[in-house]
């Protein structure tokens, strides 16, 4: 009675297993049959590859409404979390057919990824130093790059906690700081205004937390782990109830304004139906309704 | 090569090997304790606590990670109590490491240990009451030289935990170069940073070093229980 108990009960559960992973690779397949027909398209004559490229991207607006199902992988800085977020319902209800991925982190850890072979459609980053290294690499496609907002940095503390801190300058005040490490954005920023306001030694002898990006920063703060914090104006926003910002970034001490560029990442294992998707989003990123999301969660559209 | 050598700080060396001590010490009278505790616990009470005990075995670090914040952060009620009251702050330091790799390292220490203690022969304790001994020197010079293999390897998977415990310490004490940046928190920095090299190099020096003590202590331990014998 117990063995056959035992024997029911595994023919049981492999047989839910075994329709649990049919039903889940049913969509994949279906988009590998699809992907694989149109490489082997695409590989047999590509000096008319840029001709047909063209065409298909006319018709690309029109052919995401109907057309087949499409996966974009998005790398996004860290503070771009909460707004891509918003644009990923928005853009689900004009094409529903296309699934978007975040990966969101640091910039520096996206860019490393990048050149180590992560497939990505879309890179969107907190700073051109990352976006600059990708093109002289040749991982981004040709113009397709835009340098779209612009960021604050400011100094944060958490809401309602007592710090004797007024500002960049006498950030040695406090008795720790978190900040993001020299490979990200945000914290190369930070220490690009220490050094213009010529304290960068002693801020560098605090008790310094290195945050791998600058969300770790934000909640470290917020969690009064430590005392201060750099980041962007837009995560200060985005936690109003956690923390307080106690000073932007004093004029003139950024070289230049804080940029995040987004641009399209050479993807070799896209079809074409991925690549059409791939720009039918990126222009959709710069549509009206979607610079003005962006300047709801305190990001400004950066003009040249 | 030997430019990597000559600039690189070697504060997460210092940092890993005093938490991984620190954090085996603390399991292995804590793991032998709760070991005691669960021998001489009734049924329903001793599942419970095995239970509580493996847990954080069987969870991913980062969940031990999440209950340590919720507990000693300083927003939290029992963090800010600590630091208002006696100055006490856990998160961003090298007790928090401590605490993060203990609480990782415990259930090792308790698993071996207590299947150890199951090993041992009840008659001895009984004969040992007969004689007259105490139940403490019963427990320290009969039980625990009896379980001391089991004891033994416990204590080295409890080290080896310890040295390598990364999700719950970057989570609980943060990434301080000097205080609490372990060896694996600086591989996942420089790594993220691009700098392969770097994190390379702290690599072979985790592997070298946790090698030599793994080793080391098997040495010790396989001297102290001479009644193994070799499969031949």
């Amino acid at each position: 009675m117990k063995k056959r108990l035992l024997i029911y009960l595994t023919i049981v559960s492999l047989a839910i297993a075994t329709i649990l992973t049919g039903c889940g690779s049913g969509n994949a397949s279906n988009t590998t049959a699809v992907e694989s027909t149109e490489a082997t398209k695409l590989a047999i004559e590509p000096e008319l590859k840029s001709e047909i490229e063209s065409a298909a991207k006319k018709e690309a607006a029109q052919e995401q409404t109907e057309g087949e199902e499409a996966e974009l992988t998005i790398f996004i800085a860290a503070s771009l979390t909460n707004v891509m977020e918003e644009i990923q319902s928005m853009y689900a209800e004009i094409a529903p057919n296309v699934t978007l991925t975040f990966n969101a982190d640091s910039s520096g850890t996206l860019q490393t990824q990048i050149e180590e072979g992560a497939a990505c459609d879309i890179f969107f980053s907190a700073a051109t130093k990352q976006m600059t290294a990708l093109e002289e690499g040749g991982y981004v496609v040709d113009n397709t790059v835009v340098n779209l907002l612009e960021n604050q940095v400011v100094l944060i503390k958490a809401a309602g906690a007592k710090t004797t801190v007024t500002g960049f300058e006498d950030i040695t005040n406090a008795s720790s700081l978190t900040m993001g490490g020299e490979d990200t954005p945000a914290g190369a920023y930070a220490r690009e205004i220490f050094t213009s306001l010529g304290n960068i030694d002693d801020v560098l002898a605090m008790e310094i937390n290195e945050g791998a990006n600058v969300m770790t920063v934000l909640t470290a703060v917020s969690e009064m782990s430590n005392e201060v914090g750099v980041v962007y104006a837009t995560d200060a926003a985005s936690m109003p109830d956690a923390v307080e910002i106690i000073a932007a970034a004093p004029a003139g001490t950024l070289e230049k304004p804080v940029i995040y560029p987004v641009g399209q990442i050479v993807n070799q294992e896209a079809s074409q139906v991925r690549l059409d998707a791939t720009t039918a989003f990126l222009e959709y990123l710069i549509t009206d309704e979607v610079l003005k999301v962006f300047k709801n969660y305190g990001f400004s559209i950066y003009a040249e | 090569m030997m430019d990597i050598i000559k600039n690189i700080n070697w504060s997460p060396l210092f940092v890993s090997l005093k938490t991984g001590a620190a954090a085996t010490i603390i399991a292995f009278f804590l793991g032998i304790f709760a070991a005691r505790l669960v021998m001489r616990a009734g049924k329903k009470t001793k599942w419970i606590l095995d239970g509580i005990l493996t847990l954080p075995l069987v969870l991913p670090p980062t969940v031990a990670g999440f209950f340590l914040l919720l507990l000693f952060g300083l927003r939290r009620p029992f963090g800010s109590m600590l630091y208002e009251k006696f100055d006490i702050k856990i998160v961003q330091t090298w007790p928090g490491c401590v605490i993060a790799a203990c609480v990782i390292a415990l259930p090792l220490m308790y698993r071996n240990t207590r299947a150890a203690f199951e090993q041992v022969d009840v008659n001895m304790i009984y004969a040992a009451r007969t004689l007259g001994m105490s139940e403490r020197k019963i427990f320290w010079k009969i039980i625990v030289p009896i379980a001391s293999p089991g004891i033994a390897s416990g204590t080295v998977l409890a080290f080896a935990r310890a040295m390598g415990e990364y999700g719950a310490t970057s989570m609980l004490a943060g990434n301080i170069l000097g205080k609490t940046q372990t060896i694996a928190v600086a591989i996942a920095s420089q790594a993220a940073a691009g700098n392969y090299d770097v994190a390379g190099f702290w690599v072979v020096v985790i592997v070298l070093v946790s090698f030599t003590i793994v080793a080391a202590l098997n040495i010790v331990s396989g001297s102290t229980s001479k009644n193994i014998r070799r499969w031949e």
